[in-house]
């Protein structure tokens, strides 16, 4: 099982030790995963649920199509450089750029709290519109409903893309080999820290902003240089740390990375220090790390660093053999240590 | 981020790992008393980098994981009540009670928030007046200065709707109890940085003389431990037992006398009971008969409730030194981070939580990752 | 910032964040002092000075460590 130790299969308390969900099963952790694996996909069996990716990669007639689906609930609904309507239609977007897919076309349903004032509705509609001219998608069918006051957050957003796939190759953690190495995008943990910083009333002296932005384009760029892609994976709950744990676990290898090589920027590394919080675990939403052979690493960086969304584009670390599905960290100051799944959600230190 | 960095830099810890492996010429046993130690030696991996006559023990450095049993199962009680709103750092969540945890509380419709500060409570008690406003005062005598203050901000505001749950504990209490426990192998510690930044350094040098132990108060990166852990190398292999400060840029002999001041004010000397070790004569601090009307055990009518550890849970002997996590029986299968069976496993500074997350696996070699 | 000692407060920046942390316990601090804060409340004034030593310490070890071959 991806992430989760051998042993813990014989751990004699089973899942209905939880007889409530609890908020951590929606973390991006540990929990999450383990009602994943032992509800979800042994409900509904099958060789798509079985690749464990991001998006389903379905070829009906011989047609290459991506097909994902999301849920958004992100409080609060306003954020420093996006919505809950930009980050459903990014979000959506990037699920469908990790299968290497050019996305197409978005469906959308809307769950409204009774009350919900109509301007906020509608400043949220325009958010997506926009959102989906820059990304190239279009939205062709939705669904609306209310619920009661007080049964809701004031809007969940349902969402399903579809994408077109035109390179031949399968991006997966099948395809991750030991030798590949692992690209970052950009600097982390600034989504879930603006996020944060609103929920907490702290002030900046300039605001950390969401990195919330569509990947398509990047990947795109990448794929049409013909760029050997062995695996992509969008940092999302959970960050960078649980992508990690769960392409090593996919995969059956190794990976090795380099705390040192980990872009940080300072002012989310202050308010990681403030909060509590590891950097690793923080939530993005406009960042991704690739997979790739060793080869093509220089040619790859190039490409990332010449699109905007990829101006920081670095090495973070290598797959290795073994022991399978381990990640470990160099740390600064040159020992090593594990990288683990979060098994809740992140809660703020005392000392 | 400055002051920060510095002390982080892998240049200056090797050059520190190779002086300490240069001082030692014998096997030396050594403590440290901060749950923010053990997490940074855990994390940055500083004990990877000492030679293996150097032995460290993790102590009972994190007052999440010595909060007794009782007084969380109090804290549920408490949080379980419709009226009130009841404020606790984020740690002390996922800590099992007798069955359950204040997570479950929250999940189950109780009013529970994530504080930051004390302060954070009172403003809260004064937002809501309707509500009672409860505060779950764990700590060292860190936290204590913040929780004084906010006492004495509600006295202040004339607030009826503020109590706290107090579990605070002090450090040299528990030293002394470990020195003096038969079989104790530890022969010299790392005193807590912050501890010493309020309190001061006095009250370590009765213990260094009583028991001929080096004492050396410590800061949290990790270049500040190895610092701390030469220095008690050093006055081991010349046979010294002194108190010494190496987090010199914050404390000072004296602590902090305003804040000690403010302590003394609010809070009295009281015994106190430590998960997993029991009780610790005058090793605790409880309110002051002046602010007793703002003790939440009194307004709710718990005072009286008493718990019993889980027999399956070791932590009382991890806290104490005399067992490494992985060698506990259920470590990683009975007792994870979802099913902890104690506190340690749970609270981000225990140091079953940090062997479990950082050091569960045989670790192979760091691997510096280089350009192609 | 009010007049009462106890209540006063002060807005520190952790690498760019800025936090309203309470100031009451280290009553000489100015604007510009680097302080060490906990639960919402500065327990110290960093000494630079101090700091500065104590990067400087681990250069003191290895002379003498060089010169004396083992410890002073």
């Amino acid at each position: 099982m991806e992430g989760i130790p051998e042993f813990s299969l014989s751990c004699p308390i089973p899942i209905s030790d939880y007889p409530h969900i609890l908020l951590a099963h929606g973390g991006g952790g540990t929990l999450m995963h383990q009602l994943i694996e032992q509800m979800f996909v042994p409900a509904f069996r099958n060789p798509f649920l079985d690749a464990r990716h991001d998006g389903a990669v379905l070829a009906p007639d011989g047609v290459r199509l991506a097909f994902t689906t999301d849920a958004y609930v992100v409080r609060p609904l306003f954020f420093p450089g996006g919505d809950i309507g930009s980050l459903a239609v990014n979000g959506t977007v990037n699920d469908l750029a990790m299968c290497g897919a050019r996305p197409l076309y978005l469906s959308a349903a809307f769950i409204l709290e009774e009350g919900l004032p109509m301007a906020t509705l509608w400043q949220v509609v325009q958010s997506m519109r926009r959102a989906a001219d820059v990304a190239g998608v279009q939205l062709v069918t939705g669904d609306t409903k209310v619920v009661d006051r007080g049964k809701g957050d004031g809007i969940f957003i349902t969402t399903a893309g579809i994408g077109a796939i035109s390179h031949r190759l399968t991006i997966a953690p099948t395809s991750v080999r030991p030798g590949d190495a692992v690209l970052l995008n950009g600097d982390v943990g600034r989504h879930g820290i603006a996020i944060m910083a609103v929920r907490e009333g702290l002030d900046f002296e300039t605001t950390i902003e969401s990195d919330c932005a569509p990947l398509a384009g990047l990947v795109g760029s990448l794929l049409e240089a013909g760029i050997e892609i062995h695996c992509l994976r969008d940092l999302t709950r959970g960050g960078l740390a649980s992508a990690l744990v769960e392409i090593a676990g996919a995969a059956r290898l190794r990976i090795a990375i380099d705390e040192g090589r980990i872009p940080v920027r300072e002012d989310v590394q202050g308010a990681c220090e403030i909060l509590g919080f590891d950097p690793l675990y923080v939530a993005n939403e406009g960042r991704f790390i690739c997979i790739l052979p060793s080869s093509e690493v220089e040619r790859a960086l190039r490409i990332m660093r010449a699109h905007p969304l990829g101006a920081e584009a670095c090495l973070i670390g290598r797959v290795t053999g073994d022991p399978p599905g381990l990640v470990t960290m160099r740390s600064r100051i040159g020992a090593s240590r594990v990288v683990d799944m979060l098994s809740g959600e992140q809660l703020p230190r005392i000392c | 981020m400055k002051f920060i960095d510095e002390y982080r830099d892998a240049v200056a810890a090797k050059r520190y790992a190779e002086a300490i492996a240069r001082a030692t010429t014998r096997p030396w046993t050594i403590m440290e008393v901060c749950g923010g130690q053990t997490h940074a030696i855990v994390k940055f991996g500083v004990d990877m980098l000492l030679p293996s006559a150097i032995t460290l023990i993790h102590g009972p450095g994190c007052p999440v994981c010595v909060t007794p049993v009782e007084m969380l199962d109090k804290a549920i009680e408490v949080a379980s009540r419709p009226e009130v709103i009841f404020c606790s750092f984020g740690d002390m969540l996922r800590v099992p009670g007798s069955t359950r945890d204040l997570l479950a509380v929250k999940a189950a419709g109780g009013d529970v928030r994530i504080v930051y500060s004390p302060l954070d409570a009172v403003r809260i008690a004064r937002e809501h007046p309707d509500r009672q406003v409860v505060f779950f005062a764990v700590g060292f005598e860190t936290t204590a200065p913040a929780n004084a203050m906010a006492v004495v901000h509600a006295r202040r505001q004339g607030l009826t709707n503020f109590s706290m749950l107090v579990s605070h504990v002090l450090v040299p209490p528990a030293m002394e109890a470990i020195l003096a426990s038969p079989g104790n192998r530890v022969q010299s510690f790392l005193a807590a940085g912050h501890v010493c930044t309020v309190m001061g350094t006095t009250e370590y040098e009765p213990i260094a003389r009583m028991y001929r132990v080096p004492i050396v108060v410590t800061g949290f990166e990790p270049v500040d431990i190895l610092q701390g852990i030469f220095m008690c190398v050093r006055q081991l292999e010349e046979g010294r037992a002194e108190v010494e400060n190496q987090y010199t840029r914050s404390v000072r002999r004296e602590g902090n006398q305003p804040a000690v001041r403010l302590i003394r004010q609010v809070f009295r000397v009281c015994p106190r009971k430590w998960r997993g070790i029991g009780e610790i004569p005058r090793s605790g601090l409880g309110l002051a008969e002046a602010y007793a009307d703002f003790d939440a055990e009194d307004r709710f009518g718990v005072a009286d409730r008493t718990a019993d550890e889980s027999p399956d849970c070791r932590s009382g002997l991890v806290l104490q030194g005399v067992m490494k996590p992985p060698e506990c029986p259920a470590f990683g299968t009975r007792c994870t981070p979802e099913h902890p069976l104690g506190a340690t496993m749970v609270s981000s500074e225990g140091a079953c939580a940090a062997y479990y997350h950082y050091r569960r696996e045989r670790l192979p070699e760091a691997l510096p990752v280089t350009e192609p | 910032m009010g007049e009462d000692p106890l209540m006063r407060t002060g807005k520190v920046s952790f690498g760019g964040i800025l936090k309203e942390v309470n100031l009451a316990c280290v009553p000489e601090v100015k604007i510009g002092d680097y302080v060490i804060v906990h639960a919402g409340l500065a327990i110290s004034i960093l000494d630079e000075e101090e700091a500065a030593r104590t990067l400087e310490y681990l250069q003191q070890i290895e002379e003498m460590g060089q010169s004396t071959q083992g410890s002073a």
